[in-house]
């Protein structure tokens, strides 16, 4: 990569302890209402060029987390510096203008497309609100990015209803990519195509990245996405961050059993896959004040000394973060079985 | 339960299926058969448009009036095709039902979830309010819902996804019946939950003796789950045989590419996916010839002249192509570099 070069040290984003409370609706006049911690404490930092995914499950934290990096919300505490200019102490005008430098996706390119308006009002959006442009300019600058993730300048004046799943999920990152950011934020950002479809679009943003250096966060469940996409990932679980990591360690070496536990439930496409059975473990609840690691009701190889005492995010490699007390352990386990005895895919995992 | 053991439960013969769609008269199923005996299960997999869902609408009689169905539905020899919307209803839910994908909209958000399973079994077992409930409570305990005594009256936004997904499963399997149908049933879960539902739809297939299609887009959640698949690809099975059989060797061209189409674990960043060619077809203009023809990269002129027969290309293990040679020499080759 060529990333290295431009930019040594200051990172692109750097999120710092970021916390995140949400109060539940009051239960009792005289009680005080509970709270969810949706985030507890994560911090990251991304570098120009590079992408970052981040897994978990649902209510993992890591929409909140979307949400918070695209200041869309303020956090209970904690900070997100992009470029260095902390996101929440600016003034909401000059928050505005920042804006053009982090745009998101989202999961639903059914539901995030205004299906009034045309192609073209849809995708300058961001720019009309960033300030004043005249309309020749304006669908200039439109057509030149349709024209940049595939599609034809005569969908330019179309509806959203004209296009397929995929291409509207292309509409959507040309809306992103329009005020040339430097961050884009994608939430599931392939999760409700096809697979074919899905595909073309993966291989779409890593052509942009390569393009215009962008850095991704690329929120999704599905593991072999974020690694396809990313540099490195975290690995999210009831607001904490668990583990982190590049992929080839976090996928190889996984030192987190709820890491583990994600991978082995990935099923296998090759022929003779039978899915060993496992216990079924509660989810825990975010709102439960436990002592020790949050992961231990779920984890197999969970003790007294896990239940007593929170593990913290510790250096178990070069880059390679886990927060739990039996990491080395973990990473001693034999790893899932690889997707590999099919016929039409080589191995190329490596064990 | 009456039959002996070599008649299948349910028969589909030539099964076609014609909509209305803005675009005038679309052909969305053609010349889909395939049958199954109790315990077994078959895996339908394609993309969205591919008419796997409307196959499994048209088995639960749910398509809209407009729709023409020609072949034949049989269970236990009865037909099924032209049944009048009354007796269909006595099958629905009581012979034949569904699990669909999204378990928050098959719910009534307005009804207890005691009340929705319990449904079934006093319109179809006649039962009493009180034998409903408590029947409805053994089922929600059956599919691992927590304190199902006391969660009976809880309305369904008060459940997560999996406990939905779980009442659904136990609304659908409540009149114990024969032939199930589950639509996507994990595809909004996540990857751990969907582990726990697909275990739990398999132990109930096992346990009750039923005939099972899976309807998937994951070739990783049909790869674990059913013992024969098909895949479908704009209205037709373009491949079909035994799990292992398909995934050993794939023998249509569609088959490989949805393959080696999707992201693997392990891959890397830098490689890239190989995508299909082109898009989905329009149901509206389906090519005369083989579907997949406009999107095929070993398609010749004689692929576009009449839609192909399905040949066997070794027990039973059936490819609708007439380029087998190449594309699973192809295959051959490739697992050998």
């Amino acid at each position: 990569m060529n990333d290295a070069a431009h930019m040594p040290e200051v990172p692109l984003l750097k999120v710092k302890d970021l916390v995140r409370r949400y109060k539940l609706p009051r239960e009792s006049l005289l009680r005080a209402p509970g709270e969810v911690l949706a985030l507890n404490g994560v911090s990251v930092r991304v570098m120009a060029g590079r992408s970052l995914g981040v897994v978990g499950e649902s209510g993992s934290g890591k929409s909140t987390f979307a949400r918070l990096v695209m200041a869309l919300e303020r956090p209970t505490s904690g900070s997100v510096l992009l470029s260095g200019r902390d996101l929440n102490a600016m003034p909401a005008d000059e928050l505005r203008c920042a804006r053009r430098d982090f745009q998101m996706v989202f999961q639903d390119p059914y539901g995030s497309l205004d299906p009034r308006q045309t192609i073209a009002r849809i995708v300058a959006e961001p720019l009309t609100a960033l300030g004043k442009l005249d309309r020749a300019s304006l669908r200039e600058r439109v057509a030149g990015v349709l024209r940049q993730v595939g599609l034809r300048d005569a969908d330019i004046d179309k509806y959203p209803h004209e296009f397929s799943g995929g291409q509207r999920q292309r509409i959507a990152i040309a809306r992103a990519l329009i005020t040339q950011p430097k961050l884009i934020v994608a939430d599931e950002p392939v999760s409700a195509l096809d697979v074919s479809v899905q595909a073309q679009v993966l291989n779409l943003l890593q052509d942009l990245q390569e393009q215009f250096g962008l850095s991704y966060i690329l929120i999704s469940h599905d593991l072999a996405v974020v690694d396809y996409l990313c540099d490195e990932v975290v690995v999210m679980y009831l607001g904490r961050i668990v583990e982190q990591g590049t992929p080839a360690d976090l996928f190889a070496r996984c030192a987190h059993p709820y890491t583990r536990a994600l991978l082995d439930a990935v099923p296998r496409a090759k022929a003779g896959a039978v899915r060993p059975r496992r216990e079924i473990f509660a989810t825990a609840s975010q709102s439960a004040a436990s002592s020790g690691c949050p992961y231990a009701p779920r984890c197999p190889l969970a003790d007294q000394h896990c239940r007593d005492v929170p593990p913290r995010l510790r250096e178990i490699g070069a880059n390679h973060l886990a927060a739990c007390h039996k990491a080395e352990a973990v990473m001693a386990l034999p790893l899932p079985a690889a997707e590999a005895g099919s016929a039409l895919v080589p191995d190329r995992h490596g064990a | 339960m009456s039959k002996s053991n070599d008649t299948p439960l349910i028969a589909v013969e030539g099964l076609g299926i014609s909509l209305n769609t803005s675009r005038g008269r679309a052909q969305a199923v053609r010349e889909v058969s395939f049958a199954l005996r109790r315990g077994e299960t078959l895996g339908l997999v394609g993309e969205s448009g591919c008419g796997k869902s409307i196959t499994a609408l048209a088995l639960m009689g749910l398509l809209p009036d407009s729709a023409i169905v020609s072949g034949s539905v049989r269970l236990d020899g009865g037909e099924l095709v032209g049944l009048t919307e009354p007796d269909y209803c006595r099958l629905r839910g009581n012979r034949i039902s569904m699990i669909f994908q999204e378990p928050m909209t098959a719910l009534n958000p307005m009804h207890t979830i005691g009340r929705q399973v319990a449904e079934p079994l006093r319109r179809h077992k006649k039962l009493s309010a009180a034998e409903a409930r408590r029947e409805a409570i053994a089922l929600l305990d059956r599919v691992g819902l927590p304190d199902a005594a006391k969660r009976v009256d809880a309305y369904p936004h008060q459940l997560s996804g999996g406990q939905r997904q779980r009442v659904t499963i136990a609304m659908a399997l409540a009149c114990q019946p024969d032939v199930l149908i589950a639509d996507e049933p994990t595809t909004a879960l996540d990857v751990t939950i969907q582990r726990q539902i697909l275990d739990l739809i398999a132990d109930l297939v096992e346990e009750r003796g039923m005939a099972m299609i899976l309807i998937s887009h994951d070739l990783g959640v049909i790869a674990e789950n059913v013992q024969r698949m098909m895949v479908m690809y704009g209205g037709t099975v373009v491949e079909r045989g035994t799990t292992a059989q398909v995934f050993s060797r794939m023998g249509h061209p569609y088959t490989q590419g949805l393959f080696r189409a999707r992201p693997r674990l392990g891959a890397g960043k830098g490689t890239r996916l190989t995508t299909i060619a082109g898009t989905v077809p329009e149901l509206a203009d389906l090519p005369k010839g083989c579907t997949f023809a406009d999107r095929c990269s070993f398609v010749i002129e004689r692929c576009r002249a009449a839609l192909p027969v399905a040949i066997d290309v070794g027990g039973d293990h059936r490819v609708r192509c007439i380029r087998t040679d190449v594309s699973m020499a192809g295959a051959v080759a490739e697992a050998g570099a």
